[in-house]
């Protein structure tokens, strides 16, 4: 069961690399996967609702000595997650993608990606974490620079240097830690440290761990890549990347620093609230400043993830679950934002600010795609935006962490300001003399863009009409987390 | 030996960070590959260092006589060796994708996000590092 999320692409990766030039048949074994990878998680997240944390060895070795592989509810969640993410995109690219790009193999590296997302979110080793990383790194890398644009070749040479400095500090405090607790299992590593004085190497250790997730994360003061190269890759690439990858670093920063490093997480709480808010505020005004709608959306994407981080920050249940909640609403909200970006970008040519105008008249349904996840971004009510910020804001004042809360909540207007700007340019104001000829879309490409991305805005519509189920797994996620003892006996089989 | 390793691990890792800082793509690959091997070094040391004392069982006991060398941080670091392996073989290849639309391999020359340094950068093409 637990191995099914890694077996599912990674057979469909083998498959489509031996029908190579067979590109309806890689089409077809992507979607299939990408749908079957949803509905696996949807039944693991049904398994662990009933039974709890749940645990399976690779090759039968007892943990802590093999690799171990851990499904609670937050990796569940998220796989679910992921398994959406994976359909809608794949679809999207049905119609996006050009035939170049899928003669190089787009779809095969599409699932390589999703394996090694999938791979990071149920790992319970440390040292098969930075594994799964790479394989993720690598498939990302090849997705940013295929096609060999010169624009994709100057951001792919900053994510990829970027993020290898990120590996190369991962791999420093892996060794390190192994060095101090001989031992790499997450759980094994959670009773060690506990009877362990936490002075000297430790706190550098989680420093140097929390540094190299950050980067991975794009968390201030280490976001400058991702603004730097989000925007120049296809779209359909940019909205895994923004929905998957950065929230892989999140989810990681979340499970380490809550199982592994308790201690360290509170004592650094006024610097990880620092880095949030900083993250939060910076990403704002970068994305206030610019008149290109991708890039616009990137420094979003980087103002976004501050809420993610404040929910660590905060440390509490309600907190944790706000996080949580918020994570799988920028998911679908943001992604559904990339890919309207994406149908305008393909009708106009363009998708700089001043060059737009006038859409409403002739797509109405596309101006709406984009105003209510725009909105839900920002957090008006009753969009999903609106619970996630909510839940962390009253867990702010809960803590008496006021600067913190003001600072979220004037990010909340400076988003709303800029999606709504950005969304009277597209839409309501009048076409520019100099706007190019709309371009003709055949009804099937249509559909095959429009319908990932209505389903997306639709979830986050319907997310917030009807949060209370999804926030009462959330707050019962965060409860796990926050007692890490069901995780540990569920991989080591007792608590010592 | 400690301290002889934690100086050459402090010197690659030094050494790396500073390639990686030069304008030059190419200098950067490689300041990446040091810091590896720096992160590689760091865990083969960190997981002690014992002489000639492999971890084997002798036939009639079940526990090696201590103190033996562990095996653990050098699957890690083959793993992390391979891994970095196939990680520089794609910086490699890409770089030189990057030197054929570029025409250069100095930073500032490939910057398009402001037209004005792009091309002041193109006409200081050729004085920047040389390879």
């Amino acid at each position: 069961m637990l191995f099914l999320p890694l077996l599912i692409p990674l057979a469909t990766a083998i498959a489509g690399l031996l029908a190579w030039n067979r590109r309806k048949l890689q089409r077809l074994l992507g979607v299939c996967s990408s749908a079957a990878l949803l509905i696996v998680g949807l039944m693991l997240l049904a398994t662990v609702q009933q039974q709890g944390v749940i645990s399976a060895q690779a090759g039968n070795w007892p943990a802590p000595f093999g690799i171990t592989l851990v499904a609670d509810l937050l990796s569940s969640l998220l796989i679910v997650a992921t398994g959406l993410m994976g359909l809608c995109v794949t679809v999207y690219s049905l119609a996006d993608t050009d035939t170049r790009q899928e003669s190089l193999g787009y779809h095969p590296l599409l699932q390589v990606l999703l394996l090694g997302i999938c791979g990071s979110f149920l790992t319970g080793d440390l040292f098969n974490l930075y594994v799964w990383f790479e394989v993720m790194l690598i498939a990302s890398f090849v997705l940013l620079a295929l096609g060999g644009q010169r624009e994709q070749m100057e951001g792919a040479i900053k994510y990829v240097a970027l993020n290898l400095i990120a590996s190369a500090l991962l791999l420093a405090g892996i060794g390190l830690l192994y060095g101090v607790t001989g031992t790499l299992n997450m759980a094994h590593l959670a009773i060690r440290l506990q009877s362990m004085p936490h002075t000297g190497t430790i706190p550098v250790i989680a420093a140097l761990l929390f540094c190299a997730f950050s980067i991975k994360a794009a968390v201030f003061p280490f976001y400058f890549w991702l603004p730097a190269s989000y925007h120049t890759p296809p779209i359909a690439v940019i909205t895994i990347f923004s929905a998957l990858l950065s929230k892989v670093g999140i989810y990681v920063l979340i499970r380490v620093f809550t199982l592994i490093f308790p201690q360290e997480t509170l004592a650094g709480q006024p610097l990880i609230l620092a880095a949030a808010g900083l993250t939060m505020l910076l990403g704002a005004l970068g994305a206030v400043a610019q008149p290109e709608l991708r890039r616009m959306l990137a420094f979003c994407v980087v103002s976004q993830i501050g809420y993610l981080l404040m929910g660590l920050g905060l440390f509490t249940a309600l907190a944790l679950s706000g996080s949580i909640f918020f994570m799988l609403h920028i998911m679908a909200a943001k992604s559904a934002l990339f890919l309207t970006t994406g149908v305008v970008a393909r009708l106009t040519g363009s998708s700089s600010l001043a060059e737009l105008g006038g859409l409403y008249r002739r797509y109405p349904l596309l101006a709406a795609l984009f105003l209510v996840p725009a909105l839900s971004v920002a957090g008006i009510p009753p969009l999903s935006g609106f619970w996630g910020k909510l839940a962390l804001i009253q867990a702010g004042l809960q803590s008496g962490q006021y600067l913190m809360v003001a600072v979220a909540l004037g990010v909340s207007v400076l988003t709303l300001y800029y999606l709504t700007n950005a969304w009277i340019h597209i839409y309501w104001k009048p076409a520019p003399e100099t706007a190019a000829k709309l371009q003709y879309l055949p009804p099937h490409r249509r559909h095959q863009l429009l319908a990932p991305t209505l389903l997306l805005a639709l979830f986050s519509l319907v997310l917030g009409l009807l949060p209370e189920p999804l926030f009462r797994l959330c707050h019962s996620a965060a409860e796990q987390i926050l007692n890490p003892s069901s995780y540990i006996t569920a991989v080591l089989g007792t608590l010592p | 030996m400690e301290p002889v390793l934690a100086v050459v691990i402090g010197g690659l890792y030094a050494a790396g960070m500073y390639l990686m800082v030069r304008r030059s793509i190419v200098k950067m690959i490689f300041g990446l590959a040091l810091l590896g091997n720096a992160a590689n070094l760091l865990i083969f040391t960190v997981g002690r260092l014992t002489r000639g004392r492999p971890p084997h069982i002798p036939l009639d006991a079940t526990l090696p006589s201590l103190p033996v060398a562990d095996p653990v941080p050098q699957a890690l670091i083959l793993t992390a060796i391979v891994i970095g392996f196939g990680v520089q073989a794609f910086a490699l290849v890409l770089i030189k994708r990057v030197y054929q639309t570029v025409g250069s391999d100095d930073q500032d020359v490939m910057v398009t996000e402001n037209q004005g340094l792009a091309t002041r950068g193109t006409g200081r093409e050729g004085q920047g590092d040389e390879v």
